[in-house]
């Protein structure tokens, strides 16, 4: 892994992280290490191997729809940074 | 190895369990010993990220009425037990380490916790971790480092360092870890406490602070393996608030304990017993192994041919999984908002920016970037079919062995700031990374202590749902060197 | 604001012009594909059990799992399964033996987790079609029926709702985890009455099948187009416009003309379209950009950890599919075969179950169907919209109705009588015959002698009628029966007047 491969502004834009240029560099540089480190799956052989996406396969986990109750609104809203009308406030969203 | 000097707050939990029920001792006092050498310690110590003395102090009266009444609800009732901060307590703060959840409260129980209420324990203290359990040493914390109460300069193991602090201090009889790539194995080892990490869905997750969901586990410190076995008695079973929780029978974990048979065919990994591993450690498990032989346990070498791409396809999966299930802390609807956003973007990145510490945000950086498109298949695809194939060689030594033996941790205790590099800190956790990319249970017990007086452990690892043969196992040696007993000068 | 030509379209509208010459005149077809998402009508919430709901206070319907407090974990809703397995079945997709949750990667603040539980590769259902009937050339005259291919559907949970200010946007996360279909067209609709018709025939589906109340009002049906145009013949995809916001099934065929017309003056023009978001707006009739493509998403999909897959075994397709309903135009087509309503009374009851089902209760206890037909489409209609009622919590049964047919069959009740009857009936529920006597409504007994007089007068003032009946035209009986009415003053019972006539030309 090449550490200019790893482009690290778009991905800290995807994870919503504002990173500092030493924070940045930092990580360039911790991170080509890791992914050097990394790049070692690539000797294993996985031909026809099913990939685990569990560490035990179980299936058709449900529950029946019958509902029960769930937080009263000042318990809901009790952690959150602002709030208005019952509703949690953030900048306004221009979609 | 208990006198009638031991204090209270170092009894073992079945110790004090017949102390309680034979009323020599009230949960109470109990409980009021916990808190005075919780206070006593923790000025230099700092396991502890939050404690609600009264709290505890009104479940122990609770708990004494309700013994006075007959209606005693079993082992754990009126014990002091403590939590790693990633676990919710109803109407307590749940911080995971973190700065972000500097100031939150949780409204509601995780199932250990209710569950831990049903069998009466008293709820004492919230433990420093590694901030939302992702290190080796504790020192990842956001509040402060946690010391190893075997010498102060060193770390206490991680991420579960503060609640195995907290055990080995007398700050609690037993605690509650959570254990992703070894966080509950790896601190027991290094502060000489035995530390379970149970068969993946054996324990409900539901309230645990998630890091890498298909690895979590959350499992109890105990003094003994016997007390470990006590509080899995209490926390295991299955949960319909959990979709990955089993639906296995609970046995009865202690008396199983005192079961006649115990597994006659011990395996040790060679890929476990290579280079890196200190001498030290090395003879000290060792040791332990030479007992078994002495109990006519026939103990054979195996091979788990993928352990040298384990730690490869744990970073890959584990920051992946993390790095989504880390994105619901935005400062929206909890957690921290950074001051006067100029827009939504800004207040995403610069709240998480200042709510996270360098190694989160390391890791949702590789998380981010293995699952991003044109690098999926090549790392977070190819690492789930590598775990496909650590699981089969897993399997596949159970075949011919019942369980395996290896050591914990390469290296005893080490100072703080001494692995500043990540690459080496995450090798921390060579042999712990298998047992939660298999999901099976193992276990970490304590077979000595180093020149310098710093604890060892050995690690047993047993298969899915062997919970009960590799308590059994583990207490046929726990019970002979008892060196989860001894306890530091602190 | 100036327009530009008779489509109406806004200057702005049409993208940066472009220098080279006008190519000659082409025609374009437009290829559209339809994404709907329909949210599942169940108690509680997909992946936990608070309950769902709409129009209650705000953040009133959460709980750790909905708000992704620190710790909570999703559990599924089985019958949000079988609503969606039931839909596959209805629409004839295949349903996958075994499926998986995904997360979709996104940041959202109507988005708790700021990922959605959703299905990439291993949706519920593929394939499938959706039957549709396009406008026919009268009103009267069925339309061309299509099977519109579906790609797939998949479930996933629901969002918050976001409610913008001037200053902030406040959330509410009462819907968030409500249980979504995403049901995904082929691009194969080429207008906008087609999308109409898609949008007409699925929601009727939906809704007849009992997976959703689909009210747009209410955002239980919910649509986006995606639109591109190519020349005609041409088998590639244009540049495709995704359109958003279209919340009622008419502003959808609006929508999408209105596109249509707008990619087509850009292109005659020689100008190209640009891959955006565009939104439409019902009200005006106008749309705008509302991002470009470049700013695309990596959504970083991968299997949901906290959930398993699942299985779906034949036995349990087979218990849904026993629960299935007609679907709509196939009970059209048999009741026009077997029935033979006319073509007009059965394009209503297509659409409306109950009262379809109404009508099959009425023939069942023997009704004429088209009697019947016609009681139910005109009168009955009439009184439950006046009402605001509907056929289940009526008090005339269809047993009510079979009454007062066989009343006015028998010509005890003439046509008047029998709709005030019926007025009363629907009002009271009591039976027709009691309301008959009450009223005084049944027709009075006829003097044959008096009758026979008539008849007689009738058949001499009308030879032609006459012959033509006595040579074979069975209808020109009715030219005698309405001198024979008008002489008895509309009080001759009907049947007996055409029994009379009968009798009298047969003798002759
Ligand atoms: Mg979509
Ligand atoms: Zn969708």
């Amino acid at each position: 892994m090449n550490s200019s491969e790893l482009d690290l502004d778009a991905l800290a834009r995807l994870a919503r992280l504002a990173l500092t240029p030493e924070e940045k560099a930092t990580f360039q540089r911790q991170l080509a290490d890791l992914l050097q480190h990394i790049e070692r799956l690539s000797q294993v052989d996985v031909t026809g191997v099913e990939p685990s996406a569990h560490a035990h396969p179980l299936q058709n986990v449900w529950q029946e729809d019958e509902p029960q109750p769930g937080l009263p609104p000042a318990e809901a809203l009790r952690n959150a940074p602002a709030r208005r009308d019952q509703m949690i406030a953030v900048p306004k969203v221009v979609e | 190895m208990t006198t009638s000097t031991t204090p209270l707050y170092y009894l073992s939990l079945a110790e004090a369990a017949a102390a309680l029920s034979s009323g020599r001792i009230s949960s109470a006092e109990l409980t009021d010993a916990v808190i005075a050498r919780a206070e006593a310690v923790e000025p230099q110590l700092h396991a502890l990220l939050s404690a609600d003395p009264a709290a505890a102090r009104a479940q122990a009266q609770a708990s004494d009425a309700r013994r006075a009444a007959g209606k005693s609800l079993g082992p754990l009732d009126g014990i002091p037990i403590g939590l790693k901060d990633v676990i919710a307590v109803r109407d307590q703060p749940l911080t995971a380490g973190s700065r972000m959840l500097a100031n939150f409260i949780s409204p509601y129980d995780a199932t250990v916790t209710r569950r831990l209420r049903e069998a009466g324990a008293v709820l004492y203290g919230r433990h420093n971790c590694d901030e939302f359990a992702m290190g080796s040493s504790t020192e990842n914390s956001a509040f402060h480092p946690t010391g190893n109460p075997w010498d102060l300069e060193r770390v206490p193991g991680g991420s579960s360092g503060g609640s195995a602090a907290a055990l080995a201090a007398g700050e609690a009889l037993a605690t509650l870890g959570s254990d992703t790539g070894g966080s509950i194995r790896q601190p027991a080892a290094l502060c000489g406490v035995v530390g379970l990490k149970p068969t993946y869905g054996r324990v409900s997750r539901y309230g645990l602070v998630a890091y890498a969901s298909s690895l979590d586990q959350i499992g109890p410190f105990g003094r003994t393996v016997e007390d470990v076995a006590l509080v899995l008695q209490a926390i295991a079973g299955h949960d319909e608030r959990d979709s990955t929780s089993l639906r296995a029978k609970t046995e009865d974990f202690g008396a199983e304990l005192r079961g006649p048979a115990i597994p006659r065919r011990l395996g040790l990994p060679r890929e476990y017993f290579g280079e890196g591993l200190d001498p030290e450690v090395a003879a000290a498990v060792e040791q332990a192994v030479s007992y078994y032989r002495g109990l006519g346990c026939e103990v054979r070498p195996v091979s788990l041919p993928h352990t040298p791409y384990c730690l490869d396809t744990y970073y890959v999966l584990a920051t992946a999984e993390a790095s989504s299930n880390l994105s619901r802390y935005d400062g929206i609807r909890y957690g921290h908002r950074c001051a006067e956003p100029r827009d939504l973007n800004d207040l995403y990145s610069r709240s998480r920016a200042e709510g996270f510490g360098a190694e989160v945000k390391r890791r949702i950086i590789l998380g981010t970037y293995v699952l991003s498109s044109g690098y999926y298949d090549a790392y977070y695809l190819r690492a789930q079919k590598v775990r496909t194939l650590v699981r089969r060689d897993f399997l596949q030594a159970f075949a011919d062995v019942d369980a395996l033996l290896t050591p914990t941790s390469p290296i005893p205790a080490f100072r703080r700031g001494e692995k500043a590099d990540p690459l080496a800190m995450y090798l921390c956790d060579i042999y712990t990374i298998g047992a939660n990319l298999a999901g099976l249970p193992a276990m970490s017990v304590p077979c000595g202590f180093t020149r310098a007086g710093l604890p060892v452990g050995f690690q047993l690892l047993g298969q899915p749902l062997g919970e009960a043969q590799l308590l059994a196992l583990g207490h046929a040696y726990d019970r002979e060197h008892q060196w989860g007993r001894r306890h530091p000068n602190l | 604001m100036s327009t530009s030509g008779a489509a109406g379209i806004l200057i702005s509208d049409l993208g940066p012009a472009v220098s080279s010459p006008v190519p000659p005149a082409v025609s374009y077809e437009a290829v559209i594909g339809l994404e709907v998402h329909v949210q599942i009508r169940t108690r509680s919430k997909i992946f936990t059990r608070v309950a769902a709901g709409y129009g209650h206070e705000p953040n009133t319907l959460t709980d750790p799992v909905v708000l992704a407090l620190p710790g909570a974990l999703p559990v599924m809703n089985r019958a949000a399964l079988d609503a969606i397995i039931k839909a596959g079945l209805l629409l004839g997709c295949e349903i996958a033996p075994v499926c998986k949750w995904d997360r979709k990667n996104y940041f959202y603040p109507d988005s708790p987790k700021n990922y959605q539980i959703s299905q990439f590769d291993a949706p519920v259902c593929r394939g499938g079609t959706v039957e549709i009937e396009l406008p026919g050339s009268a009103r009267n005259v069925m339309g061309e029926h299509k099977r519109i291919p579906l790609t797939r559907i998949h479930l996933e949970e629901d969002v918050g709702k976001l409610n913008h200010g001037a200053a902030e946007s406040l959330v509410d996360y009462n819907r968030a985890g409500t249980p979504l279909m995403e049901i995904v067209s082929d691009p194969a609709l080429h207008s906008g009455d087609e999308a109409y018709a898609y949008l007409t025939s699925l929601r009727a589906t939906m809704i007849q099948g009992g997976i959703s109340d689909c009210d747009m009002e209410k955002g239980q049906l919910r649509c986006d187009a995606n639109i591109s145009l190519r020349p005609a013949g041409s088998t590639t995809l244009g540049t495709k416009v995704e359109l958003k916001n279209l919340n009622s099934i008419s502003f959808v065929r609006d929508g999408i003309e209105h596109e249509i017309r707008r990619q087509r003056a850009i292109l005659e023009r020689g100008g190209r379209i640009s891959q955006e978001t565009r939104d439409y707006d019902g009200m005006s009739g106008t749309s705008q950009s509302l991002r470009s493509k470049e700013e695309a998403h990596d959504y970083r999909y991968f299997p949901d950890p906290d959930l398993m897959p699942v299985v779906i075994d034949a036995a349990w397709c087979e218990r849904l599919r026993a629960e299935c309903p007609e679907l709509p135009f196939d009970r059209q087509r048999r009741f026009l075969a077997d029935h033979q309503l006319p073509y007009t009374q059965t394009s209503v009851l297509v659409w409306d179950q109950p009262l379809a089902d109404y009508f099959e209760a009425a023939v069942r206890l023997g009704a004429a169907p088209q009697a019947a037909g016609n009681w139910i489409i005109n009168d009955l209609r009439r009184e439950l919209a006046a009402a605001g009622s509907t056929p289940a919590e009526c008090r005339l049964s269809p047993a009510h109705l079979v009454a007062l047919l066989r009343l006015v069959d028998s010509g005890v009740l003439l046509n008047a009588a029998a709709k005030e009857v019926f007025v009363e009936m629907f009002a009271t529920g009591d039976s027709a015959e009691v309301i008959a006597d009450r009223r005084g409504l049944r027709a009075a007994p006829t003097d044959t002698a008096e009758l026979d007089g008539w008849c007689r007068d009738a058949i001499a003032g009308n030879p032609k009628a006459a012959a033509e009946f006595r040579s074979g035209k069975d209808s020109a009986l009715n030219a005698l029966k309405g001198p024979v009415m008008k002489a008895a003053k509309g009080k001759a019972n009907p049947k007996a007047v055409d029994e009379t006539l009968r009798r009298l030309l047969a003798a002759v």
